[in-house]
């Protein structure tokens, strides 16, 4: 400890933060629950008030619930959200102290040494924090200790003024097990179990009961670990004088974006999307919106990029407010400069410089796909949002073009001597084939209804080459490709 | 060195009729260059041309286009289709030619925003060929303008156009047809003739892609 100041440290513990959540954002009057599926049965994971007063208890299945109780209201639980929800709390929480960690999944601690005097006193701030917290819609525990032990012991299990010694040993954040056996050796408070011998307490149940005991008494120091608030990788500029020529927002923009680009080095990242958010006088804003198709922080490189957007903003009686924000980034790490020749970030600007005029999906390569069907075998992906692989298996030869099947007039399972096609009348001069393809009967494709399909390659005397296809169980003829 | 006509009609000095032209009373005239119905046809070699001449726009006409663009290009290229066609191209077609991996494929709605991504393209140099799918007639300053920007990129552009829509920018027209061959078995063979050329003679040839080694073999000299 520094000298003189006792350590403080407050935990926040919200008892029905699942519902309150929820019921924060729609109120219900009746009894109201929350489910999760666990063990292929729904179980109430969080309960409001009213429904606790009826005698639900969390943990007992919906089913029962719902015959007890048949108007209990309920929603599919959503950690995900929940887990979001309590960060935003911890960031609130910030404002009585600079160290706040979470606390499990319903909980925050705050080490508060030496600034409880800005909010005049402790007991103060913890009334601020309570009546906050219930302006919010939240049920809130409070507990204010030495130690993070204590603390939470004291949110979870204290009711008044007692001391610590006279908590239960479940206060002692132990597993539901030990807590059992503790309580048949008549261990039943902290201070039985403070005053117990320790070594035969130790071989019983392992360290961790000793570790808890001695946190909580403020044997063993636990700290508080502060979370680092995620970067943010935006920049803004406000102007004395609103502008409104082209040149004057870019350079602007070159201005924001030196800044950006050197966060954007640091983290080691790249902006995958960048929005240009130009306020103008009348309070009106006008976006402008970069995909990048690659990730990028070089500022020389994306400055031109946002041209062909601010050329269209109508600035009307000028902007005075510009606000550059990378909406989404992704990892890029740091390269040494190599010595290849061809550098993939050009064609990273020119899939860029396309998709904003095109729309970065219009900007396709072929990836192998793993079908014999022709028209399934490769699959188009854009770009910039896939990697090139050359994996591709040639069996035999596949048209250059293929087309929806065109019917032709042909009668029996050999090709067709004459045909015509496309008002061209040909000749078969020669028919290599059949290559027999079976549809893919897992997955329903109409154009595939005929069966299977015998597939000859038709060089004519005219010199088309053609792909056709019998389908021997509802006889026809088609053409599907074409070789040259 | 002999001598073709390129008028098919008549001799535009003289306006005699090529049937009735006597060649040996010509040539004093063609030596003093006074008649223009006559030119010097230097056999046009197919390495003069093929690799299709590079920082121009070239375009390429009939049933075997689609192949001609794709030996043309073998390699990175950028392939722009309009996304209304609901024909393809497919990946496995173009694998005797070369690795579909290098292909990109742009989809514009329509062939204004073609030509601007051709014209980007090109310019940008960062792929070697741009091959541009056209659906409607070229006026001159569209030609013009892809050409302008081929030249700025040092790219090759090539444009596959619906017979009769080309532009008269294009520094050579090509005609690909495919050609049944009696006698050999790997249907390559095509005959390619070159309609216009700006800055060399016409000509025709007979060619088949040769797989292993990834290039375009002259069979035999076409006669005409």
């Amino acid at each position: 400890m520094f000298d003189g100041i006792k350590k403080r440290v407050v935990c926040m513990w919200f008892p029905r933060f699942a519902s309150d959540r929820v019921l924060r954002a729609r109120p219900v009057d009746g009894p109201f629950a929350i489910t999760l599926k666990s063990n292929n049965t729904e179980r109430i994971y969080c309960l409001n008030e009213t429904a606790e007063r009826l005698g639900l208890t969390r943990g007992m299945s919906f089913a029962d619930a719902r015959a007890f109780c048949p108007d209990l209201i309920s929603q599919p639980a959503r950690p995900d959200l929940d887990a979001r929800f309590l960060a935003t709390l911890r960031r609130w929480a910030t404002h009585y102290c600079p160290w706040v960690g979470r606390d499990g999944v319903d909980g925050l601690v705050l080490d508060v040494t030496g600034s409880t005097h800005l909010w005049g006193g402790e007991a103060e701030m913890l009334a601020d924090i309570q009546s906050r917290a219930m302006r919010a819609g939240l049920t809130l525990r409070l507990g204010c200790a030495e130690t993070r032990g204590a603390a939470w012991a004291y949110a979870h299990y204290g009711a008044g003024e007692e001391a610590l010694t006279d908590l239960p040993v479940a206060a002692l954040r132990l597993d539901e097990a030990m807590v059992t056996a503790l309580q048949r050796l008549g261990l039943r408070s902290i201070g039985d179990l403070a005053e117990a011998a320790r070594a035969p307490l130790a071989r019983r149940f392992g360290p961790d009961l000793l570790l808890r005991l001695d946190q909580a008494m403020g044997h063993i120091p636990e700290p508080v670990m502060p979370e680092s608030e995620p970067p943010s990788f935006a920049t803004r500029i406000s102007l004395p004088e609103p502008v409104g020529l082209t040149e004057d927002v870019m350079g602007l923009t070159a201005r924001l974006l030196t800044p950006l680009c050197d966060k954007l080095n640091r983290y080691e990242m790249g902006a995958r999307r960048l929005t240009l958010t130009l306020r103008r006088v009348d309070q009106g804003s006008q976006q402008v919106e970069l995909r990048l198709a690659a990730p990028m922080r070089d500022p020389h490189r994306i400055l031109p990029l946002f041209e062909r957007g601010v050329e269209d903003v109508d600035a009307g009686f000028g902007i005075d407010q510009i606000r550059l924000q990378a909406t989404q980034v992704e990892p890029l790490p740091v390269q040494q400069i190599g010595s290849a020749q061809t550098s993939p970030d050009q064609l990273n600007d020119l899939i860029t410089r396309i998709g904003t005029r095109i729309g970065l999906d219009n900007v396709q390569r072929f990836l192998p796909a793993d079908s014999h069907i022709p028209e399934r075998s490769f699959a188009i992906a854009p770009a910039a949002f896939s990697t090139p692989d050359s994996a591709w298996p040639y069996l035999r030869p596949r048209p250059l073009h293929l087309f929806p099947p065109e019917p032709i007039a042909g009668y029996s399972a050999e090709p067709p001597t004459r045909f015509r096609w496309r008002r061209m009348s040909l000749t078969t001069g020669r028919a290599i084939g059949p290559e027999r393809i079976a549809p893919e009967w897992w997955l329903p494709d109409d154009a595939w209804r005929s069966g299977v399909r015998d597939y000859w390659r038709i060089e004519t005397r005219e010199g088309r080459r053609l792909w056709l296809y019998h389908t021997p169980q509802n006889p026809g003829w088609f053409v599907q490709g074409e070789f040259a | 060195m002999g001598l073709r006509t390129m008028c098919a009609g008549m001799c535009q000095l003289c306006l005699t009729p090529i049937y009735m032209l006597d060649i040996a009373s010509h040539r004093s005239l063609i030596a003093a260059r006074r008649c223009s119905c006559y030119v010097p046809i230097m056999r046009v070699d197919f390495h003069t041309v093929f690799p299709l001449r590079r920082a121009r726009v070239h375009e390429v006409y009939g049933p075997g286009s689609m192949s001609f663009a794709a030996m043309a290009a073998a390699g990175a290229c950028l392939w722009i289709r309009e996304s209304w066609l609901s024909d393809t191209l497919t990946p496995q077609g173009l694998l005797p030619m070369f690795d579909p991996a290098l292909l990109l494929l742009a989809r514009p709605k329509d062939q204004t925003d073609a030509l601007a991504v051709a014209e980007e393209a090109l310019k940008d140099g960062a792929l070697p060929c741009v091959v541009l799918e056209i659906t409607r007639p070229l006026n001159l300053r569209e030609g013009r303008r892809l050409q302008l920007a081929a030249k700025a990129g040092g790219t090759t552009g090539l444009c596959i156009i619906p017979e009769g829509m080309g532009s008269n920018a294009t520094d050579t027209r090509w005609r690909a047809t495919p050609v049944f061959d009696a006698a050999e078995e790997d249907s390559t063979l095509m005959r390619w003739e070159i309609k216009r050329n700006k800055s060399g003679t016409l000509g025709a040839w007979n060619v088949r892609w040769d797989q292993k080694a990834r290039r375009v073999h002259v069979v035999s000299p076409v006669r005409e």
